[in-house]
């Protein structure tokens, strides 16, 4: 515990600046896996348990595209096509068999997905600790701004998440298939007596969720390390995301994940080892105060 | 037949199980039996603990291990400070267990579904990680230090395995007993009866909120012994006892052993321990072997193996009975 050094921090701009880039960071990349996860949450009334994974899939699918291409951009969207890729086949296989079933099946299936694709993961790409390293396309000296650091990388995987989520958020409210999506996370049984295939949406919003996990595994490669079994603390700290902005609530991920990478970045300093406490009080809070979360609905019961 | 002599029935059944068990150290002086047993002892009593509220109150609770956790550090902590006899501190350890399942099951057991799982998680987390940075009392990420004392109480000496052997199957046996007498009381068929329709129970004039947290105080009690005799067998607590895994391994072993038949999870403990020493043995993919075996047991048997063979003896008996 240090509260005199988170004081001295949010004193003075350049540490306010350095953290709270650190912060965005974590919050972009959060967003874009518990956006996933509360999309499938919304539409298909399951949890995706196996969504971390699906993010440490497209981490190191990112890492053999860059290898394979050299271009960073490519890599990210060969991660997000593999991805969403395999959420297409696991929802279809597997996932579909029990969404009528009670949670514990769903959580058993997607537990063993967990152990199936670490290890796939171990055996494919070694169980040792791997990174990307910086892509030569970012190797560029820092910005500084009021005396904070800035690596440029930061302001690209920022933007990316930004225009990911406003071409998320045009889907969803201004086209046809987002008003389709709507309404059959709405009233599925109503949806589908209206003639639209309940069965074609479900499977796209989980290759939706896929794809979005996956290109966020490929942006972090060149800022975090990647090892077999990363999927977890994200997987957690996206549950967190949900629920405190709502679960099924796109715009909750958002503020939900903003407000987790900044109490990560900030907390890492006044209390490294009680970040996650501070994190699962906030998500015990919102559960007893607002069950539906900052911007979720009342929950339909 | 009538209650009392169904349940007279069960405890001759618990002394010929508890009489086998005491047996084995006499046929076999294999370490990795005796071993086996005891982590049986506190798995077993963990995961029925934690079946009290899946399979009895249909509350799924992903947070069990913060009582696990929590029993054996308490546990450990009266043995290592206050310096107090093992039982004391067993009791103290269910004491503690107890105490924070009326709080925390209080909080949490007005929530439905998902977000009764959600609050219990965050719970546990959130005690995991008070454990982690309470360095001075629970020594952090490194566990509880330096060992616990065994001091011999009334005559018995836990120092010697055999001993710890016989101590944890009779501590089993009997935590078993009682959470099945709890089970097959009104209590238990009220529970039940939430489970199933909680508005019909209301309706009744049930208190369900009270019901559900005296399930919740009765698992977290339990899952104290468990914590408790985990905390005896290795000699130290430490974090991951209170980690999600750590609940997540006792949901596995509750959907693996069936959650509809009482023995189910003891079961299911038997067999994910066993599997885990064995598989260890034989290949480094332990999860890849672990995680086909979970998808036939949820997509092909859709049930734990108890219910699934409880089911197929019914079966069985229905096609002899029509020509």
């Amino acid at each position: 515990m240090n509260p005199t050094e988170l004081f001295e921090c949010v004193t003075s701009l350049s540490c306010i600046v350095t953290q709270t880039s650190t912060g965005l960071i974590v919050g972009a990349l959060l967003f874009l896996v518990a956006t996933g996860l509360t999309l499938i949450f919304g539409v298909l009334g399951v949890i995706n348990f196996a969504h971390g994974s699906l993010y440490m899939l497209g981490a190191y699918l990112g890492l053999t595209g860059y290898r394979m291409t050299g271009s960073f951009l490519l890599a990210t969207l060969i991660a997000g096509a593999g991805v969403g890729l395999f959420a297409l086949l696991f929802e279809r296989f597997f996932m579909r068999r029990v969404y009528n079933a009670d949670v514990l099946m769903q959580l058993l299936v997607c537990y063993a997905f967990i152990l199936i694709l670490d290890d796939a993961v171990k055996l494919i790409w070694g169980a040792e600790f791997q990174s990307m390293g910086m892509p030569d396309a970012f190797q560029a000296p820092p910005l500084f701004v009021g005396g904070g650091i800035i690596p440029l990388f930061y302001l690209v995987l920022i933007a990316a998440a930004a225009v990911i989520a406003l071409v998320l958020w045009y889907v969803l409210t201004k086209t046809r298939t987002g008003k389709i999506v709507r309404a059959a996370a709405h009233n599925p049984t109503m949806t589908s007596a209206l003639g639209l295939n309940t069965n074609l949406i479900y499977a796209g919003v989980f290759a939706c969720g896929g794809v979005l996990a996956g290109m966020a595994g490929a942006l972090a490669a060149p800022v975090r390390s990647m090892s077999p079994g990363m999927g977890f603390s994200i997987l957690i700290e996206s549950f967190i995301v949900t629920v405190i902005g709502g679960m099924g609530s796109v715009s909750g991920a958002l503020v939900g994940a903003l407000l987790i990478g900044l109490v990560r970045s900030f907390g890492s300093i006044g209390f490294p080892s009680f970040v996650e406490g501070i994190m699962f009080l906030a998500m015990a809070l919102i559960l007893v105060l607002k069950p539906s979360g900052l911007m979720g609905r009342e929950p339909r019961v | 037949m009538n209650r009392s002599t169904t349940f007279a029935k069960e405890i001759l059944w618990a002394l010929l199980v508890l009489a086998a068990l005491l047996a084995i150290p006499y046929l076999t002086a294999s370490r990795v039996a005796l071993d086996f047993v005891i982590r049986l002892a506190a798995f077993g009593i963990f995961a029925t603990s934690l079946n009290i509220l899946i399979g009895y109150g249909g509350l799924v609770s992903f947070g069990h291990a913060m009582f696990f956790g929590g029993g054996a550090y308490a546990f450990g902590l009266l043995m290592q400070k206050a310096g107090t006899s093992i039982p004391v501190a067993m009791l103290g350890a269910v004491l503690f267990c107890a105490l924070l399942g009326l709080v925390i099951g209080a909080i949490c057991v007005r929530l439905k579904e998902i977000y009764f799982s959600f609050l219990t998680l965050a719970f546990a987390m959130l005690l995991h990680s008070v454990i982690l940075s309470w360095i001075s009392l629970t020594g952090g990420d490194q566990g509880l230090m330096g060992g616990i004392p065994r001091p011999v109480f009334f005559g018995i000496d836990l120092s010697k395995t055999t001993t710890l052997y016989g101590f944890a199957c009779v501590v089993g046996v009997l935590s078993l007993l009682l959470m099945r007498a709890l089970l097959q009381s009104p209590f238990g068929y009220t529970l039940r009866m939430v489970r199933d329709n909680a508005e019909r129970a209301r309706f009744l004039g049930i208190n369900v909120w009270r019901i559900k947290l005296y399930a919740f105080i009765i698992a977290a009690g339990f899952a104290g012994i468990a914590g408790s005799i985990m905390a005896l067998f290795v000699s130290g607590a430490y974090p991951e006892f209170a980690y999600w895994t750590m609940s997540g391994e006792a949901i596995l072993m509750i959907m693996m052993g069936g959650l509809h038949v009482f023995i189910g999870p003891v079961i299911g403990a038997a067999l994910l321990l066993l599997f885990n020493d064995m598989v260890t043995r034989f290949t480094e993919l332990h999860g890849l072997a672990l995680g086909v075996i979970v998808l036939i047991f949820a997509l092909g048997f859709k049930r734990g193996i108890s219910d699934f063979l409880v089911q197929f003896i019914r079966s069985l008996k229905k096609k002899r009975v029509t020509p």
